[in-house]
């Protein structure tokens, strides 16, 4: 009994320390320093400031933060999409073969991302693979500019963050119960209103689920816009990152600024994962 | 009996899954109004039955027919008939009234007559003041009501229950039957209950139909089953029953001279048998009679056996009797004033008998 309350305590130690130390101090840490002013010289000064959130709600970073949002909303929308039919019917399923199809949804998820984001460069390249077979097939004459556009930074959110709706979904799905269809059959409901009805309202813990898991990345995931996008479509994501790495720019408050305002977005949006999914009884994190 | 319209006829319907006969050449006539239990062991073809007049299962073969027209073809959200489910599948993120109020909504029905019927059919289970719960909010005896009002609130022609008290406990499952019976002889729906309670299929139904590997056994008013059940998984279906071997000895005016069981007896019946058949005898526990040996010196032509068990019941006293022959009999009788202290010694050796015209004589099924 002694023993396990000693094992109790240490395991439980760890974690509390590891999350303190790398997860609750440096936010803390970056939440005071949104507040600060820039200095070149010693990157911040200790005076209070809201100059940096300012700068995000107007001019230049507005429009990077609005249209941030934008592809993050598209990429997000297309994943619910594709990834809604896709997990009901591997619910559905009756084959034996159902948890491996679920299992093939994350095998592509074993290589790299950033790999996996390269590749996708090279296929949408002038010279690449797609304009190389449409040119071929004699479908297009002169090669298409498909890479460095807002479509190849939605096309690589949607393809790298699909399991991440898929996933959620489909454990959503898979827990309804599908009683509830028959029974909205046999009081007169067509298959439609069913569907608008009971099944979007029961599984929508797994939808708002896989929208915060699509969204936020999607919001995060710098190397994509900075891959895919060549740098013509900056996302809030890069404006983090150079904020912090760039020799020239190094505004940590600024960079700071702009991670707590996606940190509370998020915090909002599982709040209102949680109130929905309190209202069902169901949870699928 | 009333005249009697038929509703819904069920004919030549075979179904099966994965190969899997679960029907085979059912006929099934529903009338207008009545209680109707379909009654039958697990795996039976029961709910099959029912989900194939609700319009969730498609027959491989043969007519449904509802008021005359086929309705094979005509999917469940179009058929007037209604369904309360086993585990009631009340909508979980709806309130009392959105539940009650759905069928009525899919039928477009104004906005201002839906609340009139759902107050109205809310009144009829006595749930007016849960009105805005849940269902998770709710006792197992009150989600039965809300799955009953849900599904009565459309009016349907024919209400079906997919043993719809099977998760209440034993005193609520009482109460439900009573109230299930009175609600329906004041609505006057006709009601289907498929069911593998006999009690419940007992108390409350007008007819009967036994099922069994998918074709009926037999079909009638709970008493014409308990007392004249045709088949030895009838009467053991329906309730405790002794199956005695019995042969025929010959013939004495209408009655049948007999030996059963050792028991030489006189058996009324309209059976044709003829000297030297061996049939079977069914008895109730309660048509038994057990005479103790110090009346009967003489036990050639008699039924002896020895206490095995007895159990006291309060108003009967249960006891099972083991007969040379190794058959164990079980006897269930009443206290008689005359005889206030009657009781039986174990292993006490004793002669069983039973009352002269409550037995049912089959064909020996095994010939």
């Amino acid at each position: 009994m002694k023993e396990r309350n000693l094992f109790h305590t240490v395991t439980i130690a760890v974690i509390v320390l590891w999350l303190l130390l790398f997860a609750l101090i440096p936010n803390i840490i970056m939440f005071i320093v949104s507040f600060l002013e820039y200095d070149s010289q010693s990157f911040v000064k200790a005076v209070f400031t809201l100059e940096n959130y300012k700068k995000f709600f107007t001019g230049a970073y507005f429009n990077i933060f609005l249209n941030s949002f934008k592809v993050a909303a598209i990429a997000t929308f297309l994943c619910l999409i594709i990834g809604y039919p896709f997990a009901y019917i591997l619910a559905r399923s009756k084959s034996k073969y159902k948890g491996l199809m679920a299992l093939l949804v994350v095998i592509p998820y074993w290589t790299s991302a950033l790999i996996r984001t390269y590749a996708i460069s090279y296929m949408l390249a002038a010279n690449g693979l797609i304009n190389t077979i449409l040119i071929k097939i004699g479908i297009i004459d002169a090669p298409l500019s498909l890479l460095y556009t807002e479509g190849a930074v939605i096309f690589g959110f949607v393809y790298t963050l699909l399991p991440f709706m898929i996933l959620p979904l489909y454990a959503t799905i898979d827990k309804f119960d599908f009683r509830y269809i028959e029974a909205a059959q046999d009081l007169g409901a067509s298959k439609l209103r069913t569907f608008y009805h009971i099944i979007l309202p029961l599984t929508s813990p797994g939808i708002i689920a896989g929208t915060v898991l699509v969204f936020l990345p999607a919001l995060g995931l710098f190397y994509i816009p900075s891959l895919l996008g060549g740098g013509k479509h900056i996302m809030v994501s890069n404006i983090i990152q150079e904020q912090f790495t760039s020799n020239v720019l190094q505004n940590w408050p600024l960079g700071s600024a702009a991670s707590v305002l996606i940190t509370v977005i998020m915090g909002i949006m599982i709040w209102a994962y949680y109130k929905s999914s309190k209202s069902f009884r169901t949870k699928v994190l | 009996m009333k005249q009697q319209e038929t509703l819904v006829e069920l004919k030549n319907i075979c179904k099966s899954f994965d190969g899997k006969s679960v029907l085979n050449n059912l006929d099934l006539t529903i009338y207008n109004g009545e209680f109707l239990t379909i009654l039958g062991p697990s795996g039976c073809g029961k709910t099959t039955t029912l989900r194939l007049i609700a319009g969730f299962e498609q027959a491989d073969s043969g007519d449904i027919l509802l008021q005359g027209k086929r309705i094979n073809n005509i999917p469940a959200n179009n058929r007037e008939v209604h369904t309360v489910f086993q585990n009631y599948a009340l909508f979980p993120h709806m309130t009392v009234f959105d539940n009650i109020a759905f069928g009525l909504k899919m039928h477009k029905v104004p906005k201002n007559e839906i609340k009139e019927k759902v107050m109205e059919v809310l009144r009829i289970v006595k749930l007016e003041e849960f009105i805005d719960r849940k269902p998770h909010q709710l006792s197992g005896g009150q989600q039965q009501r809300v799955a009953l009002a849900r599904a009565l609130v459309n009016k349907p022609l024919v209400l079906l229950l997919d043993e719809p008290l099977s998760a209440l406990d034993a005193s609520l499952r009482l109460n439900m039957q009573k109230e299930l019976k009175q609600l329906q002889h004041k609505l006057g729906i006709t009601f289907v209950l498929v069911t593998h309670d006999r009690e419940e299929a007992l108390s409350m139904s007008d007819r009967v139909i036994v099922m069994n590997r998918g074709v009926i056994e037999q079909c009638g008013t709970p008493k014409n089953l308990y007392e004249e059940p045709n088949s030895i998984f009838v009467a053991n279906f329906i309730g405790d029953v002794n199956v005695l071997n019995g042969e025929v000895l010959g013939f004495e005016d209408n009655l049948i001279k007999a030996k059963v069981e050792g028991r030489i007896c006189s058996i009324k019946t309209k059976k044709e048998l003829n000297i030297g058949d061996k049939f079977t005898l069914l008895l109730r526990p309660e048509d038994m009679r057990i005479e103790k040996l110090s009346e009967h010196p003489d036990t050639e032509g008699l039924m002896i056996g020895n206490i095995e068990t007895k159990v006291y019941k309060g108003a009967t006293l249960d006891t099972t009797i083991k007969l040379n022959n190794g058959t164990v009999i079980k006897a269930s009788e009443f206290f008689d004033e005359e005889y206030e202290d009657f009781d039986y010694n174990m292993n006490e050796q004793v002669s069983v008998g039973w009352v002269s015209g409550w037995e049912v004589v089959l064909k020996d099924e095994r010939a």
